[in-house]
This record gives C-alpha cells, structure tokens and sequence, in this order.
C-alpha cells in the first residue's frame, strides 16, 4: 500500500500547490454564481472572459510547449493547428475532424524532418 | 424555469440559442428523451443519461488521451500512482495537473508551483459562474451545487451549453453528476494506463498526446461559439496572449483573457445598442 501512496510528504505538496489553487476558484464561482441571474449583461462578460483565458492557456501550450512537445518545432505546431482549424471549418465545425487533421499533420511533418 | 427573474428580451434571445442548439443533436450519437419525457421524472434515471452521455462525445476520447500523458509524465517525475490518481480525482484539470507535476519536475518550489497553478485555475472562476444559473432553481440550495462546482472544467463547461437545453431544469444537477462522474472515472482508469505504458511510450507518442489538448480546446470552443462576440474572445484571447507573456507577470493569462474578454463584451454591447 506505502508504494501505491509514496509519502504523505508528496500529498501534502498535492494538496497546497494543486487541490488548493483549483478549488479556491471554483468556491469562490459557487458563492457569486448563485447570485447571477441566467440573462444577466454581467454573465455575458464573465462568459467572453472564461473563453478568452482558455484560449490564453491554449495559446500558452502551443506557445511554451511542455514536456516532449518541445521536441516540435514553431513553425510544425502552429502549421498542424492552422491545418486543423482549415479542416474544422470544411467540415462545418467537426471537432475529431479538425483534432484528427491537426495530429496528423504534426505526425507527417515530425516524420518528414525525422 | 418561469419563477426565474429575467427580463424578457433576454428570454427570447436564450429561446433562439436553444432553438439554433437543437440543429446539433442530429449529430449526437445520443440522443436524449424528449424535455416531457417521463423518463426525466426519477433524479436517478437522469444521472443515468448523464454517465451515458460520457459515450456520445469525442471530448471523452481527447481527456482519455491527455490523462494517459498525465499518467505518463507522474511516472516520469517519480510521483506514486496514488498521488497521480489523487490528483485526477481532486485537483480534475487537465491544464493544471500538467503544469503542477511539470513545475514540481523541474525543480521549482512548492510555493512558486502553487502560483503557477493558481493562476492557470483562474479561468475556472468564471466558469463556474456561468455553469450555475443554468443548474439553479428557486429551491435549490448552494451545497447541492458544490459537487457540480468541483466536477466543472473545460470539458464539462462545454458539454453543459450542448446538453443541458436538452435537460429539464429540476433534473440538471442530477444529470451533471452523471456526466461528471462518469468523465472522472475514465480518466481515473487513462491515469493508471498512462502510468503502467510510461516506460513505453516514444517522445514522438508524448509530443501527439500534449498536442491533443490545445486542438480539442480550441476546436470544441470554437463549435460553441454562436455569437460574434464569442469569436472576438476566442480569437484575441489567443492572439493577445503571446503578446503578454512578454510581461512575464506570472500573470500573463488573467492580463491577456481579461482585456480579450472585455473588449468582446464591448462588442456584443456595441451590437445591442444597433
């Protein structure tokens, strides 16, 4: 069971650095979505922010890749997300088309410089 | 649903969105009950077509896919695959996860790890936010929204605006919990796969599964997006971000989404007043 767990000490650093900074955000949401009424002008905004941050952590994956994606050049990553948003919009907005195109267009280009 | 307060204009303009919401569930492999159905009346039958539902989203596959990299990457960085599991289970964000065991990985501090994830969190605040009204009735009390509030990330954030039209009101929460359950246990199991395949997996397979998260990002955000102001966020939040994380503010996420978001709020404001 102890190696199923590892140490309490790396639970204890889950719960301060990862349980903690997500749920305060999602409480606090709890506390003032209660109050916001569903046509309400400031549900507008709080809508067009929350898609705009998404699409900052989006653009900040694609933009300060981790891990093994940083084995992928500029150029290939912003190439294989264009060519999926083409794909995504020739299919009348098909989310697995687009992904499908998208991945596969990283794959070929990481194949072809090799 | 008629008890709500809500002025009247905007009641139509959410009847025309549901309406237009309607030509989707074609391309839904699942189709729920009609909103009369007698079906919606058990909250137990409801959280069943929410676990169902799991089954009729390509978004599943995508999280599938990004938790077997998750799981991977709690190998790679020595985590146990208790700790990997916990962290699906409480911290449920993909994003955050990643950047958590990354910064941990590379040496950083549990303080500066614990900034880096807050603020990558922030986006769930008005996700949540805007996922509430949609829930609420009159009766509902807020502790039985706290377990929705903890199951809302990106994935269940969208899939609440094409689904829940197609929900009755009083069964929402129950139906929630379905979906919400269900997506949890199938990334629960892709964390443990990723985990035992971690030795396996080429960089080549690891660079395809991270890149798996801002594709179905964007392009499920995309599909939602039905007003121009929709796209306005979309596009300049992406734009604008490479153009803050010059700042290096640690902040850099909340500057771009902020300003993006409110200048797509002015646009749909400029389009009231024609």
């Amino acid at each position: 069971m102890s190696v199923f767990i590892g140490d309490w000490h790396a639970l204890l650093i889950l719960l301060i650095a990862g349980v903690i900074p997500n749920q305060i955000w999602r409480m606090l949401g709890l506390m003032v979505g209660g109050e916001i009424d569903e046509g309400s002008e400031l549900l507008v905004w709080v809508r067009a922010v929350a898609t705009a941050i998404l699409a900052g952590v989006i653009a900040q994956i694609l933009v300060q890749p981790p891990g093994a994606l940083a084995s992928v050049p500029d150029w290939l990553r912003y190439g294989a997300v264009a060519a999926g948003f083409a794909v995504f919009l020739v299919t009348r907005r098909s989310t697995l088309a687009g992904v499908v195109c998208g991945e596969l267009v990283m794959l070929a280009g990481k194949w072809w410089i090799g | 649903m008629t008890a709500l307060r809500r002025p009247s204009l905007d009641v139509a303009r959410f009847r025309q969105r549901y309406a237009r919401h309607d030509s989707n569930i074609a391309r839904l492999p699942l189709a729920l009950p009609a909103l009369d159905s007698p079906t919606w009346h058990s909250s137990f039958r409801a959280f069943g077509w929410g676990m169902r539902s799991v089954g009729s989203t390509i978004l599943t596959l995508v999280l599938f896919a990004t938790y077997l990299g998750i799981g991977a990457l709690a190998h790679d960085t020595h985590f146990s695959l208790g700790w990997a599991l916990a962290s699906t289970l409480f911290v449920w964000a993909g994003p955050a996860q990643i950047i958590l065991i990354s910064t941990l990985g590379s040496g950083a501090t549990v303080i500066q790890a614990a900034i880096a994830v807050t603020v990558s969190a922030i986006r769930l605040f008005p996700m949540v936010v805007s996922v509430m009204p949609m829930m609420r009735t009159p009766q509902t009390k807020r502790r039985e929204l706290v377990l929705v509030a903890h199951l809302t990330a990106v994935t269940l954030w969208v899939e609440c605006f094409r689904f829940l039209p197609h929900v009755p009101r009083d069964r929402r929460i129950a139906f929630i919990h379905g979906l919400g359950s269900g997506l949890v246990s199938v990334c629960l199991v892709a964390t443990t796969v990723g985990y035992a395949l971690a030795a396996n997996l080429s960089p080549l397979l690891g660079a395809a599964i991270l890149m798996l998260t801002p594709l179905a990002f964007l392009f499920s955000t995309a599909r939602n997006c039905r007003e121009p102001a929709d796209f306005v966020a979309l596009a300049l939040g992406l734009g604008l971000f490479p153009l803050t994380s010059m700042l290096n503010s640690g902040v850099d996420i909340l500057v771009s989404g902020v300003s993006a978001g409110t200048i797509a709020y002015g646009v749909h404001w400029w389009r009231e007043q024609q």
